[in-house]
């Protein structure tokens, strides 16, 4: 699925609930699905910096797409790390990069959390994006 | 944990109620719930006679003072003025030229540490603090110093967040310079014994300032019974406006010490060969003061005299004491700080969550609270955590709000455990 396709899915997932309480709820639910990292990932150079929260973050490249691991120490950070994941990874580099990610606010994250929460949220997507750009260029 | 001691009588009798209604913001929605503000020590909300006297400050009053001939200037300095003289007698100081307006609790810490530090610590001199101060009460000495080459000690706690008398009092040396005291800690709510430990301090000629930006709030304070040196506090704390606080310093001390800032209202003559210092508090108010935040703190003042503290206080302590023991009762959930005299604060900590998604699962149902390290990070790191959820009560705060809280928390470990 595309890029554009994937966030429409999550947009409409979100639609099913009123209240933030409900949104909150179902993120950390994804959250707590997110798939492990392997502990040899979490070193002090895949940490994201400016995120409350310790956020790990693992990209690597595969028959030309784009690929991420992450975890966190927060389920909620994990949560929308699972969102970021689940739009981004397995694209090629170039949808990556140019990925609008307009979900985050059609879906009322980024109006409810803190502002060192969202600024956290911005450093994930920079450096999900950083690595693209990196391997865009390689390729 | 025991219960309440309090009468249930006067808990009763403490029309919450009717408080409720002068604090406008109480009534406002967070997410769409009806918010429930526990996160008092942080900012406390404002009764809407303060937020009047903003208002009106601007529209019939705003002029700058103690400068002009004219008819504002006088009226808005007049105003200012008397707010000295309220602040004086809410913490009962000898004489109003005792009380110095700052910008709040963190300023006034500032202004001692460099204008005593600067004037009074030597190399090998010894500041001596609290294993559980804020951190505006640790490195404004640090930095003073290592200007000085002076040497920052600590007086360590116990496991319940208590200072030992025993082990503070052997730490006062010849070399001790000044004592710097929290008188109720932000991130555990211990209240420290500070008269006995400035009684001990005295005893060895050493000045004490209590940093009092939560004991104001929790506590009737009076300067001249504690015999402090100095006392800090905020005015966004105690129902006043942001950006203004309190330093009171005996007149001995503040006419002992150098002045912090230059500039204007704070010079009796300026000419470029020399320039005397006006007397105090004058000397340390460099500048244009803030002119409408201490009016409307003088209205805050106003509101305080107006109810009856003690009831008040000893209501906040009614919640407190059943927030922690309900807290207590819930499997998973840890008290942060439990000493024997505590006011307003209860800290938490829930086994296998992390505080910061408790927090703002919290906050999606309408209740504020604050998690992370309090800006004591040392004391984070004695209890070795990463930070707590802290809910800390006013006593506008009901009964009621105290059990969302509850319930709050349960859903809480029920979701993220």
């Amino acid at each position: 699925m595309s890029v554009l396709d994937l966030e429409k899915e999550i947009i409409e997932d979100f639609e099913l609930f009123d209240e933030w309480e409900e949104k909150y709820q179902y993120i950390i639910e994804i959250g707590q699905k997110l798939p492990p990292l392997d502990d040899k990932y979490k070193l002090d150079e895949n940490k994201i910096k400016g995120c409350q929260s310790s956020v790990w973050l693992h990209a690597y490249a595969k028959d030309g797409l784009v690929y991420f691991e992450a975890d966190s120490d927060s389920t909620f950070v994990k949560g929308e790390i699972a969102l970021l994941i689940k739009v981004l990874s397995g694209q090629p580099a170039a949808e990556v990069v140019n990925a609008p990610l307009a979900f985050i606010d059609t879906i009322g994250l980024r109006q409810h959390i803190a502002v060192t929460r969202a600024n956290g949220l911005s450093s994930m997507i920079k450096q999900m994006k950083l690595y693209a750009v990196g391997m865009n260029s390689k390729q | 944990m025991e219960k309440t001691t309090l009468t249930e009588k006067g808990i009763a009798e403490f029309n919450v109620e009717e408080i409720r209604r002068n604090f406008p913001i109480l009534s406002t929605k967070a997410h769409g719930k009806p918010l429930v503000y526990l996160d008092n020590a942080a900012s406390s909300q404002k009764p809407q006679v303060v937020i009047q006297k903003l208002v009106d400050y601007y529209s019939s009053l705003n002029a700058n003072i103690h400068r002009g001939v004219h008819y504002l200037s006088q009226k808005a300095s007049q105003e200012f003025d008397d707010v000295r003289v309220k602040v004086q007698e809410f913490i009962n100081a000898a004489s109003e030229r005792e009380i110095v307006f700052v910008r709040g609790t963190t300023e006034a810490i500032n202004l001692v540490a460099s204008s005593f530090g600067r004037k009074n610590l030597n190399a090998g001199d010894e500041v001596l603090i609290s294993a559980m101060e804020h951190h505006s009460n640790i490195v404004p000495w640090q930095m003073i110093c290592e200007e000085r080459k002076a040497v920052l000690k600590v007086i360590p706690m116990n496991d319940r967040g208590e200072i030992s008398l025993d082990e503070y009092a052997s730490l006062l040396s010849s070399k001790t310079k000044i004592v710097s005291i929290v008188h109720t800690s932000n991130s555990l709510g211990t209240v420290n014994p500070v008269k006995e430990m400035i009684r001990l301090a005295h005893a060895k000629n050493i000045p004490v300032l209590v940093d009092a930006a939560q004991g104001i709030v929790h506590t009737v304070i009076d300067v001249q019974d504690l015999d402090c040196d100095f006392l800090a506090f905020s005015g966004h704390k105690m129902l006043g406006p942001t950006g203004v606080g309190i330093l009171y310093g005996k007149e001995k001390q503040l006419e002992d010490m150098p002045p912090y800032q230059g500039g204007g209202e704070m010079i009796s003559s300026v000419s470029f060969e020399k320039t005397t210092y006006n007397e105090i508090p004058f000397k340390f108010e460099a500048g244009t003061p803030n002119i409408a935040d201490v009016i409307a703190l003088g209205t805050a003042v106003d509101y305080y005299k107006s109810i009856d503290r003690n009831a008040a206080f000893e209501y906040e302590h009614y919640l407190m004491t059943e927030c922690s023991r309900l807290l207590a009762e819930i499997p998973g959930v840890r008290l942060i700080g439990t000493a024997s005299n505590k006011a307003s604060v209860v800290s938490f900590v829930i086994d296998n969550v992390n505080a910061m998604d408790a927090g703002m699962y919290l906050d999606t149902m309408g209740i504020a609270v604050r998690t992370g390290q309090h800006c004591t990070a040392p004391v984070m790191q004695q209890f070795c955590i990463p930070g707590t959820i802290r809910a800390s009560f006013m006593f506008y705060n009901t009964i009621e709000e105290v059990h969302a809280l509850i319930e709050g928390v349960k859903k809480a470990i029920k979701l993220l455990k």
